[in-house]
Parts: structure tokens; C-alpha cells; sequence
């Protein structure tokens, strides 16, 4: 049941807010007042509240420590790859 | 490119790393077992959504035979007593809205209330005045419309608990909503199923995959007592593939260099040392903690939360008299699932698995959430049944 989705904050009102979780759903009154978030941030979303804001770095950091475990394909090769993959960068 | 999206596709169709890492389970299995003289590597994990992930992408068939990763509780769905229904039930059939989460509508009794009342979704279908919601939000905002008595039905975990405790901090619920608490808090229940395996004949639980969103809450130092107190390796895991085979290989390496420790830098990404304190301290604020009755396992000591005093006038379970009778056990006959919870047995172990029990016609508790482990099974397979029937075959 702990299940929760991350998106981004559009829109902040008070305690509350707008957030994307991509695919064409926005979900109004999301309770952002447990975490420290700004417009644009990521947040995980669980049971209509955002639990924690994703911290970019450390994402990009673990992927990048497992890159070296995996010390084949570099990071920006495998975004390449998606980028090959969905016809251009936009 | 948007973070999520980035994740996702550097975590989940990361197969080339996948492979890596299995290999590198497979390397280190044999020294491990030689080294620590384990039969058996037993990994368990507390998080429906791990078994969902390690299930749904047949992490087990990746793994070799000597390591085990089974599910421990981690479904506070599966958990909720059998009472704790029935009185739902009873107070929507004697007129009160009550709202739940989508998860525990379908949830079976052990003996029906009424001919043919057995869960929130018959009393419903016999005119109760039943509503799903997604938050407790939602609920309250619903509540204010219609001015009715209402109830609303509180499970969950760590993660969900502070959803309520801040609403009930900002003073924002109306006086016609009450609240009734089955809130269950995870680290008691780890430590029962840890102590129920090293009791048994079966092999202690050598390493344990730290739920992930339950950490994001009480922060990674909530789960130093696996390996200061129990000796055992802990990782504080995601939820995508990769992030459960890189735990397993962690717990692994640890088993071998015989340091058993607290890994924590492997979801990084949303969990920290200390948690999200201003959760913590809405939730101390608001619940206290008690002793709770677990479905099928019986009662664990402070193992729940329910409201503090102050704020009584919304505890329904004071405001209706609701008396908390010992615990009977409340599976249906047949029914594993608190062996299944402890992860004693795996749902392919018990009887009515996808015979009697089945998602759209659930006998016991395990089958009813999209987490519980024998919904997670029946949805998806199960690796292992693959792998022993593949042993049968060549023997």
C-alpha cells in the first residue's frame, strides 16, 4: 500500500498543489506541506501527499555508480540511445 | 528530459547492468556459502512493492538456488484484523459514510456480519453508504459537503500515517468525520518475522531488503537494529529492477566480508539518513503508539498508532464505543496467509491458491490488495514454481 508515484510540481497554493505525473494526469490538492518543494521540483506521491522530493543529484549519482559497476555503456551514451530512440532531442 | 522518465529508463530496462549484477550473484554466491557455512541465503523483504518488482520482473529465476528472497509483512492491508472490518462494516450499516482506500473495499471477514455481508463492497451492494477514496483528503472534502456522520477507515503504514497526523494538525476536519485507526507501524512486525525464523527449523533470514517509501519517512537510521541488534545486512532498497538486484548483491558482499551493515546509499535518491522529520514529529504528535492485533499473526506490542487524547472527539472508536475484543483467530478455513505474511510459505504453498482463492474471487486477506503477496503471484507467476518444476524435470 506504501505505493507512490512520482511528478512535478506546477502549481503550489498553500499546503497544497498541482502536480503532473506525466501521461496527461494532473492531480489537483496534492498535500505538499510535509516536504520543502518548490515549482519544477519532482516529488513521490503517496496516498495524495508528497512523501519526499527526488533529489536529482542523488539519482544521477547512483546511476552513475552503477554505470561504473556496469563500466560498459557510459550514461550519456545510453541517453543518446533514447534520444536515437524517440527521433531527436527536444 | 524529465527526471522520472530518465529513471525509469536507466533503472528498469537497464538489462545490461542487470546481467551484470546477476553474474556477479552468481560469482559470489558459492564463496559466500562457504565462507559463512549458510545452507541457504535467505533474503527477506518488507514492502508489498518489492515482492511486486521482484515477482513482476522474475527476479527470482535470476538468482541461484541457494538464495532466497522471500516476502516478509509488508502489506498493511493483508494485516488489517478481521474485527477491524466487521465494525467497518457495522457502522455502514447502521447509517454512517464510511470511506476507504480502494484496497481494503473488497476485503473478506472471517465470518460474515449478516447473511451474505461479508466485506465493505457486499455492504455496499446492500445499500451501506460505502465510499472509495484515493486520500484522506479527499474524504474530508467530501465529508464537508454532505454534513453526514462519517467514518473514515485509517490503515497503513509509516508512509501513509503522516497524511493524516498533519491534516489533524491544521485543524481542517469537519466535526462529522471520524476517524478509526488501524495504522501499523512496520519495524515490530519485522522483528516478529525475523525472530519466527530463527525460532524454526527452516534457515535464519540472512539479509534484509529495508522498505523503500517507508524509509523516505523514518529516514534509514530506522533500520539500524537489523544489523546492530540481529547481526544482519540491511539494504534500504528502490523499487525498479536494477535497485533489487544491486541490494542483494550488497547484502551479499556483506555476508562475505562477514560485516553486517546498514546500506543506505542505494535509493538516495528520496531517502535520507534521518527521514522526513516534520512528518516524524506530525505523527508523534498526533498518535500515540499501541499495542495492535496483526490478521491471522495476533497481537503485537506496540506495533499501531491511534489518536492521541486532545484529539478524542474524532477517535471513532471511543465516540461509538467500539470495544477492542481479544484476538480470535480471524483467517478463513484454509487460508495461509499469516504463514505467507511471516513468509514461512510461499502462496503457492497453500491450498486454495488459484483454486479457492483467486483476485477476482479473494478467499484470504493476501489475495485482495494489488500487494498482497498471493495477488502479486497470481497476477504474475512465480519464478520459483518455474524453477522447481525445471529441478523435477531434470531430476
Amino acid at each position: 500500500m506504501c505505493v507512490a508515484f512520482p511528478g512535478r510540481v506546477l502549481e503550489i497554493y498553500g499546503d497544497f498543489g498541482k502536480v503532473d505525473f506525466g501521461n496527461g494526469t494532473i492531480k489537483d490538492n496534492v498535500l505538499l506541506s510535509l516536504v520543502n518543494v518548490n515549482v519544477g521540483d519532482y516529488v513521490l506521491v503517496h496516498a495524495g501527499y508528497a512523501i519526499q522530493v527526488i533529489d536529482e543529484v542523488e539519482a544521477r549519482r547512483t546511476i552513475e555508480m552503477w554505470e561504473e559497476m556496469n563500466n560498459g555503456i557510459s550514461n550519456e551514451k545510453r541517453k543518446q540511445d533514447f534520444y536515437e530512440a524517440i527521433g531527436g532531442k527536444l | 528530459m524529465d527526471l522520472p522518465k530518465e529513471i525509469e529508463i536507466l533503472f528498469r530496462e537497464n538489462s545490461e547492468l542487470a546481467k551484470k549484477l546477476s553474474e556477479e550473484i552468481s560469482k559470489l554466491t558459492p564463496k559466500v556459502i562457504e565462507k559463512t557455512g549458510l545452507e541457504r541465503i535467505k533474503i527477506m523483504n518488507f514492502c508489498g512493492t518489492h515482492e511486486w518488482t521482484t515477482t513482476h520482473y522474475g527476479i527470482r529465476s535470476l538468482m541461484p538456488e541457494e538464495v532466497e528472497l522471500i516476502a516478509g509483512p509488508g502489506c498493511p492491508v493483508c494485516v488489517t484484523p478481521s474485527s477491524d472490518i466487521k465494525n467497518m462494516i457495522k457502522l455502514a450499516m447502521d447509517g454512517y459514510v464510511v470511506y476507504t482506500f480502494g484496497d481494503a473495499y473488497k476485503l473478506p471477514t472471517v465470518s460474515h456480519y449478516k447473511e451474505g455481508i461479508g466485506s465493505l463492497a457486499s455492504a455496499k451492494a446492500s445499500g451501506a453508504d460505502v465510499r472509495i477514496v484515493y486520500s484522506f483528503v479527499d474524504a474530508i472534502e467530501d465529508a464537508k459537503t454532505h454534513g453526514k456522520p462519517s467514518v473514515f477507515f485509517g490503515l497503513g503504514f509509516e508512509t501513509t500515517a503522516p497524511s493524516y497526523a498533519v491534516l489533524f494538525k491544521k485543524e481542517v476536519i469537519p466535526k462529522n468525520l471520524m476517524f478509526y485507526s488501524s495504522l501499523k507501524l512496520t519495524a515490530p512486525a519485522a522483528i516478529y518475522a525475523i525472530k519466527i525464523h530463527k525460532m524454526s527449523k527452516r534457515s535464519p533470514v540472512s539479509g534484509v531488503i529495508g522498505p523503500g517509501h517507508v524509509s523516505t519517512i523514518v529516514g534509514s537510521k530506522g533500520w539500524d537494529f537489523f544489523p546492530e541488534e540481529f547481526g544482519i545486512p540491511a539494504v534500504v532498497s528502490g523499487f525498479e529492477p536494477v535497485d533489487i538486484l544491486t541490494a542483494v548483491l550488497t547484502i551479499l558482499k556483506d555476508l562475505y566480508t562477514g560485516k553486517a551493515k546498514l546500506t543506505d546509499l542505494e535509493y538516495k535518491r528520496v531517502v535520507t539518513r534521518d527521514g522526513n522529520i516534520y512528518a516524524q514529529d506530525a505523527v508523534r504528535e498526533i498518535f500515540r503508539t499501541t499495542d495492535t492485533i496483526w490478521r491471522g499473526i495476533g497481537n503485537i506490542p506496540n506495533s499501531g498508532l491511534d489518536l492521541r487524547d486532545p484529539f478524542k472527539e474524532f477517535n471513532a472508536k471511543l465516540q461509538l464505543n467500539i470495544k477492542e475484543n481479544p484476538w480470535d483467530y480471524d483467517l478463513p478455513p484454509g487460508c495461509k496467509c499469516n504463514e505467507v505474511t511471516l513468509g514461512t510459505a510461499y502462496p503457492t504453498d497453500c491450498p486454495l491458491f488459484m483454486k479457492a482463492c483467486t483476485p477476482s474471487r479473494p478467499w484470504g486477506p493476501c489475495m485482495v490488495s494489488l500487494e498482497g503477496s498471493c495477488a502479486v503471484w497470481a497476477r504474475f507467476g512465480s519464478s520459483q514454481r518455474v524453477l522447481n518444476l525445471m529441478k523435477e524435470v531434470r531430476e
